[in-house]
């Protein structure tokens, strides 16, 4: 039954997920925060910061890990399936098909009309993780981390490792009562 | 030996790029068609156009398709392997040891550090997507579809799977009219 539902949660996420790995992030968060119950908030976000703190696809990362968590490694076997397998299937049977229309408005449309919707379960989640960190740390480290976060992150354009690396560092020091 | 080659190429170009699918592409690209030659720019291009318009992860769909083609079967799966696999284990090592040592005070405290990063990352990714989408339809009706979607998936509760299935058959119905505008207005 779990598997099936580790199979169900990821096919839902990535079969709907318009708009590359990202856009699955919270079609994802919908699925096993808020429908099966397997992770909180608090934990969904971990999973987002450690998954963009390493290397390669997003998507999968947090498939593989949440499938583990759920029902071992079986149980990340097949929510790497779930994530990876409808969409190459797709695209290996469609290619020639997809060739001909992929400049058409049609086409371009789809991708174009889910992007705001996705946008707004972006930004929901958004506001559920400063949420719960405000209720975990309070508003003046919550207001910090964020701020000196987004300024390395865009500003200055530091690697994603380095400061989720500092962050740890950072709450293991000042943060650990 | 071609398995291996793919297994290399995709497990380089994934284990560099940092921040996501998107990033990774131009690593891939100079494995694919400047290393292996597996296919010319042209080629490459046109696969990640049309893996664009697909749902899922756009990383799995490029490397299990090129590795399709090079490699059949076995090359799809050494694509994929190469790819996912070595990232995930990491995630999940990670995780499995944050969570184990969660009543020692100073690993809860990292754990809470993270938090407002995630929240960071999320209302980038927002803005990205309400930047993007304001650069392909304009503010009007970017504004008219966040306010639909708000509606829909907070107010009304409705889930989300039913609202994109929704947005998904309204651009394939609303093709022809659109089209005819632009012959028009041209």
């Amino acid at each position: 039954m779990i598997y099936w539902q580790i199979f169900l949660a990821n096919f839902m996420a990535n079969l709907l997920g318009y708009g590359g790995g990202p856009a699955t992030i919270p079609l994802l968060e919908n699925e096993v925060v808020d429908r099966y119950g397997w992770f909180s908030v608090h934990e969904f976000s971990e999973i987002v910061a450690l998954g963009n703190a390493l290397p390669g696809p997003i998507a999968t990362k947090m498939a593989g890990y949440i499938g583990y968590a759920q029902g071992g490694v079986l149980g990340a076997i097949i929510a790497l399936f779930a994530c990876v397998a409808p969409s190459l299937i797709l695209i290996i049977a469609l290619l020639g098909i997809l060739m001909k229309f992929k400049d058409t408005n049609k086409v371009k449309n789809m991708t174009k009309l889910v992007r705001p919707a996705i946008a707004v379960l972006l930004g929901v989640m958004t506001i559920d993780f400063f949420t719960t960190s405000y209720k975990g740390v309070g508003i003046v480290q919550t207001a910090i981390i964020g701020i000196v976060s987004l300024l390395l992150l865009e500003k200055w354009k530091v690697s994603p490792v380095y400061v989720i690396g500092g962050a740890l560092v950072y709450g293991a020091i000042f943060l650990g009562n | 030996m071609k398995s291996w080659d793919i297994f290399v190429a995709f497990f380089r170009s994934g284990m560099l790029g940092y921040g996501g699918g998107l990033s990774a592409i131009p690593l891939m690209k100079r494995e694919v068609v400047e290393t292996y030659k597996w296919m010319d720019d042209d080629e490459f291009s046109d696969i990640l156009a049309l893996a664009n318009t697909l749902p899922g992860p756009i990383n799995t769909k490029m490397s299990g398709y090129i590795g399709w083609r090079v490699g059949g079967f076995w090359g799809m799966l050494s694509a994929l392997v190469g790819t996912v696999l070595p990232t995930v284990v990491l995630l999940i090592i990670f995780l499995t040891v944050l969570n184990a040592y969660k009543d020692k005070p100073w690993v809860n405290g990292m754990s809470k550090a993270v938090i407002p990063i995630a929240g960071v990352m999320l209302g980038v990714l927002t803005w990205d997507f309400i930047k993007k989408s304001k650069s392909t339809m304009g503010w009007t009706a970017t504004i008219i579809l966040l306010i639909i979607s708000i509606v829909v998936m907070q107010v009304l509760g409705i889930h989300p799977a039913i609202l994109i299935i929704g947005l998904l058959g309204s651009a394939l119905l609303t093709k022809n009219k659109k089209e005819e505008k632009q012959v028009k207005a041209s």
